[in-house]
């Protein structure tokens, strides 16, 4: 038994050193069309991602002001101390977080709905697809300046539904809260798309099946439905989570980070480019990279529990 | 334990398409029901009508008397048996089966106890733990039924649970299920396209075709009486076998001899609006090698030369091609047989001890009562009416 099997084992081995070993031209051929095919994306990829990525990690190392270039030197980490001991950068580590999380859980619910909506619909179900989506279609910093002047006291039509005398975009709460509007309304047709993909994924008969068993529809729901989705809900919640984090447009049209509103990547645009500080700037872009690479992580740690049907 | 009462139904679409037509059947309490038929001729909708999965547009479905077209699928108390299995693939066999039981709030020792119970009806005991991804075709189709015995359900509904299975599996699972129907007395609604299944499981036998039922009976009354061209061609394998035939004085000319009018052929000649021009049927285990015949009073014979012969170890089966067109008619082309050639074909089922060979002519006997004749137009059986 033991033999039989330890034997097995050494002739798969063979076989597939042989295998490794022993290309034929016609192989070696495709092999080598492959590489050729690949090269100019990969090429592209290392100049215009890979370069800039590692270039930005060297001035972080640097002390680098354009305002003092003389001072020019290596100074190891002690920019990410600076950084990291700075409350600036935390209050809008903070506020990123906040607009992050708040903005992808109420993406979550709604697009749920609209894609219920989307893929249910009955009647009317090409109208219903096409007005989810107009948000998606417009551009972000067009759309955004619609919401600031919309806001704006004196001539925004929503401004003037409220108390006269408020101005919400200049107060810290109101102006998150309508940043993170802007955010929900923008982003949410991408998030019903995504999750509609994965209610296609679940099999009619199934829920069939448990209406049979005796479900109710939210037990269909809960029980079927959300379970088999859960790879696609993940996906739409990486992406939408990814993208949130580095919320760039709307803050910068909307309050520009005044009123301590600014996202992480506002600050590192106003260290880097308002201020010229190319260390301070490149730091904190490095930071939001990790951070952005753990969360993704996090997220694909979980999918391999998430494929339903995998043996445990 | 229910009886099951469909009356008068009918399913009707929104553009018009009937997908049943007042379907009228009293299933009785513990009887094993089958509703067969080729696809699209409404079997399954009559199903998914029983179990509320499907609206039905008229009539009355009453389960011990009591009206459950407006009851939604949970509150019938039926469990179904899909062709898929419809398992849940996030769930391991034990969570499966225990499903219905979780959602009707069963406590917990409760659950376990029937599910081990269910699981050991079934062997699947070493299976429980398992998600379905890791089982085997035949597995699942008894994860499936697990999950349907363990409430003890009013009704089992059956649409086509075997026809996922290979060939010899789909015999072992239904020789199981019937033993597994016996025991449970559960009355039951088994939908399937295939005869054979249809011949072998069922207490009786519904037939349908375009939404309509053509016969109900017991399996062997249907094979010995078929009402119809249809339910003769659709029941029995190889297929009964139809010629044209012509009716004269007396006799009954068809490609294979003159046929006294005797007894029960000479009553259906008699009756009224028989044209001339019929169709005979006759099963392929009424012929036999005429050497092996001592007594062959009441019966034909014919010699032909063997097509082609196939040795079934039990019996043989011979094919022949007769001098004449085939038979043609719409209520043939539906019941799945032999696809209908130019000419017409003969099948013969005859003893193995019989000398038949390939190319060799060889002399048939049949039993000329065992002859049925179809009206060629409405597909009538008139030696049944």
């Amino acid at each position: 038994m033991n033999g039989a099997a330890s034997g097995r084992a050494s002739a798969s081995r063979g076989a597939s050193r042989a295998k490794g070993r022993a290309l034929t031209e016609g192989q070696r051929a495709e092999r080598r069309l492959g590489l050729w095919l690949c090269a100019p994306a990969a090429i592209i990829m290392v100049v215009v991602t890979g370069w800039p990525i590692v270039y930005s990690v060297l001035l972080s190392l640097q002390r680098y002001d354009l305002r003092f270039p003389e001072d020019k030197a290596w100074i190891g980490l002690s920019n990410y101390a600076t950084v990291l001991s700075s409350e600036v950068w935390w209050n809008a580590f903070w506020v990123t977080l906040l607009i992050t999380v708040v903005s992808v859980a109420i993406e979550l619910v709604l697009g749920m709905l609209l894609a219920f909506a989307m893929y249910r619909a009955i009647v009317g179900r090409g109208l219903i697809r096409t007005v989810v989506l107009i948000p998606y279609g417009i551009v972000t910093v067009a759309a955004a300046y619609g919401w600031k002047y919309a806001w704006t006291p004196g001539t925004g039509w929503l401004a003037g539904l409220l108390p006269g005398g408020s101005a919400p975009l200049t107060e810290r709460g109101p102006a998150i809260a309508i940043i993170i509007l802007a955010e929900v309304w923008k982003t949410t047709p991408f998030m019903a798309l995504l999750l509609m993909a994965g209610l296609a994924v679940v099999p009619e008969e199934l829920l069939r099946a448990a209406s049979v068993d005796g479900a109710s529809l939210w037990q269909r729901f809960t029980r079927v439905t959300l379970p088999l989705m859960k790879p696609a809900i993940l996906v739409a919640l990486l992406f939408r989570t990814l993208d949130a984090f580095r919320i760039f447009d709307n803050i910068y049209v909307l309050t520009n980070g005044s009123q301590g509103t600014g996202s992480v990547s506002i600050s590192a645009y106003h260290n880097l480019i308002g201020g010229l500080n190319l260390g301070i700037g490149s730091t904190m872009s490095v930071l939001i990279l990790v951070t952005v690479a753990i969360i993704a992580v996090v997220f694909i740690l979980g999918f391999g529990t998430a494929a339903p049907g995998s043996e445990r | 334990m229910a009886e099951i009462v469909l009356d008068h139904i009918t399913k009707r679409y929104a553009d018009g398409t009937v997908a049943v037509d007042d379907f009228d059947v009293r299933i009785a309490d513990h009887e094993f029901v089958i509703l067969v038929g080729p696809s699209g001729c409404g079997k399954s909708t009559t199903l998914n009508m029983i179990a509320g999965l499907e609206d039905i547009t008229e009539g009355e479905l009453r389960v011990d008397g009591r009206r459950m077209n407006e009851k939604a699928p949970r509150d019938r108390d039926m469990a179904m048996v899909f062709q898929s299995y419809a398992l849940y693939p996030h769930m391991t066999v034990r969570e499966n089966i225990a499903f219905p039981l979780k959602l009707a709030k069963m406590g917990r020792e409760e659950t376990q106890e029937r599910v081990e119970r269910a699981a050991g009806l079934l062997d699947l005991a070493p299976y429980l733990d398992r998600k379905p991804a890791a089982l085997s075709g035949g597995q699942r189709q008894r994860v499936a039924m697990g999950r349907a015995i363990v409430r003890d359900p009013k009704a089992f509904l059956m649409d086509e649970p075997l026809s996922n299975l290979d060939a010899k599996l789909r015999v072992q699972m239904r020789t199981s299920i019937s033993r597994l129907q016996k025991s449970l007395g559960t009355t039951t609604v088994y939908v399937t396209h295939d005869q054979t299944e249809a011949m072998t499981l069922g207490d009786r036998i519904v037939i349908m075709r375009a939404g309509l039922i053509q016969q109900i009976g017991p399996p062997q009354e249907l094979y010995d009486h078929p009402r119809n061209l249809f339910v003769a061609g659709f029941i029995g394998s190889p297929s009964m076998n139809v010629v044209p035939a012509r009716l004269e004085e007396g006799l009954l000319r068809t490609p294979i001899g003159d046929i006294p009018l005797r007894g029960r052929l000479g009553r259906a000649a008699e009756g009224p609006d028989v044209p001339r021009d019929v169709i005979a049927g006759i099963r392929p285990e009424s012929f036999e090698d005429a050497s092996l015949v001592h007594d062959a009073e009441e019966g034909g014979t014919f010699t032909g030369t063997v097509d082609l012969l196939e040795s079934m170890g039990p019996e043989k089966l011979a094919y022949f091609t007769l001098d004449t067109g085939a038979v043609r008619s719409e209520h043939l082309s539906e019941a799945g047989g032999e696809e209908a050639g130019e000419e017409c074909r003969l099948v013969a089922q005859l003893d193995p001890k019989s000398g038949a060979r390939r190319g060799q002519p060889v002399r048939l006997w049949y039993d000329t009562q065992a002859v049925h004749l179809f009206h060629p137009k409405t597909g009538e059986n008139l030696t049944e009416r």
